[in-house]
């Protein structure tokens, strides 16, 4: 079960190797969205910290979401997600190992990325540490609801939309959540609070989303 | 067991037409009688003036927006678990109804919160969840219209039904979680309600209204849905 999903989470990280650009361009759409907003609301200093927090983590939230489309769709196209089904490892295992590789060539790219953005937007330096540890808490349960809405909308016309539609209200917990972490810290207090229930939310994720992913993924290839 | 009995969607058609018929009459009934106690019989509020009386229509349509997904989650949960086809309908026949109610919330809040708070829309908790929620159910219904195999939709909108009913008690918990400008509730079952009675009675009037309302109009609309498939 373990050697499986071992093998399974290679395999998904050999694969997103062998096509970088793939990974990029998720990055890149981050670096861009976030260079935006200074574009659109102007250039002062002070207005740009305040809203940084939370124009980062929409970023996050955007980019993370794009490429959850790709998450089974390959999978699925070449008959490799019904071999998976088939198999005699638990789908539970499979999905966990699939987001998690999601999750390392998507997610944590984002963590290590997000001081720079911060850096344009001016954020004083004590900040980054919160900042990066809100991602590196929020960024796996994203790609973990992700999957739920990326399995149900699995070969469906216009899947893409409809996948934004689906997941993006259900990420507002964790955005609001992450987002208030570096806000708080930002004003003076322990972001403490904020953070542990930022894990909290990670561990139910971790816990149930893999059964729904699971359920998705037979609803979606029977 | 009469209930199992009813389980099939054509013992059910022709018992959800009596039944939906009978709710449409009590709903219209209780419907003008909330009506006529909310705008004529209950006084003046002290602070807010004539504008509350919105509430009349608000706080039914909040209470049901919010219901409504729970009921919806549970048909599709019992439809996922134990694969009835008139379960999935009924939860597919409920999303339309509860999108109806939370957009009504959402509307009626904002012309209560123009003369009252100064603004259409705040960005209150509570006025955010409930967004969320009318998102929830836009959600569910286009995924199901997105899927032409009424089976697999039935199954795809259920999970999602399952995973969206998490919201809903962070709409309810939210006025504790974070303290900010929406009023706390008025009507609690654990302590005497802080307002006229006039007012509790043509409040929960129009929320028996609403009530006998959306069982007439899902059952009507399971109507049209066993009509179709079958």
């Amino acid at each position: 079960m373990i050697a499986a999903a071992r093998c399974l989470l290679r395999r998904d990280l050999l694969l997103a190797l062998r096509r970088p650009s793939d990974v990029g361009t998720a990055l890149l759409f981050f670096v861009i969205v976030a260079s935006l907003f200074p574009l659109g609301i102007g250039a002062e200093p002070n207005l740009l910290r305040s809203i940084a927090p939370g124009v980062i983590w929409v970023a996050a939230l955007l980019s993370s979401m794009l490429s959850l489309s790709r998450l089974f769709a390959a999978d699925h196209a070449d008959g490799t997600l019904e071999q998976m089904l088939l198999g005699v490892s638990p789908l539970g295992v499979i999905a966990a190992a699939k987001v998690l590789a999601h999750w390392l060539v998507s997610g944590l790219p984002l963590v290590a990325i997000a001081p720079l953005i911060a850096l344009q937007y001016d954020l004083p330096a004590a900040l980054y540490g919160t900042l990066a540890l809100s991602l590196l808490l929020g960024t796996p349960v994203l790609s973990l609801i992700g999957a739920i809405g990326a399995a149900l909308t699995l070969g469906l016309r216009g899947g893409g939309v409809l996948l934004s539609l689906l997941v993006l209200p259900l990420y507002v917990p964790v955005l609001i959540i992450g987002a208030g972490s570096v806000d708080m810290a930002s004003a003076g207090l322990a972001p403490d609070g904020q953070l542990m229930l930022l894990a909290a939310l990670l561990v139910v994720a971790a816990v149930f989303a893999p059964l729904a992913i699971a359920a998705a993924l037979r609803i979606s290839t029977e | 067991m009469r209930w199992f009995w009813f389980a099939s969607p054509q013992t059910f058609f022709p018992l959800a037409g009596s039944i939906a018929r009978w709710c449409a009459v009590g709903a219209a009934l209780l419907a003008a009688a909330g009506l006529y106690v909310g705008f004529f019989v209950a006084p003046t509020d002290a602070q807010q003036g004539e504008a509350y009386r919105i509430i009349f229509i608000h706080v039914a349509a909040a209470w049901m927006s919010m219901l409504l997904y729970v009921v919806m989650a549970f048909w599709a949960a019992i439809g996922l678990a134990f694969n009835t086809r008139l379960s999935a309908m009924m939860a597919s026949a409920l999303a339309p109804t509860g999108a109806l109610f939370t957009f009504i919330a959402l509307w009626t809040g904002a012309l209560w919160g123009r003369p009252t708070w100064g603004a259409y829309w705040v960005w209150d908790a509570r006025l955010t969840s409930e967004l969320i929620l009318l998102f929830l159910y836009l959600g569910f219904m286009a995924l199901q219209a997105a899927i032409d195999d009424p089976r697999r939709a039935d199954r795809a909108g259920a999970l999602l039904a399952i995973v969206g009913v998490v919201n809903v008690p962070i709409i309810y918990y939210s006025v504790q979680w974070w303290n900010t400008l929406h009023q706390g509730a008025s009507v609690s079952l654990t302590r005497a309600p802080s307002m006229a009675s006039t007012m509790l009675t043509g409040m929960l009037l129009m929320a028996l209204a609403f009530w006998l309302y959306s069982i007439a109009a899902s059952l009507a609309r399971v109507r049209c849905i066993i009509k179709e498939r079958e």
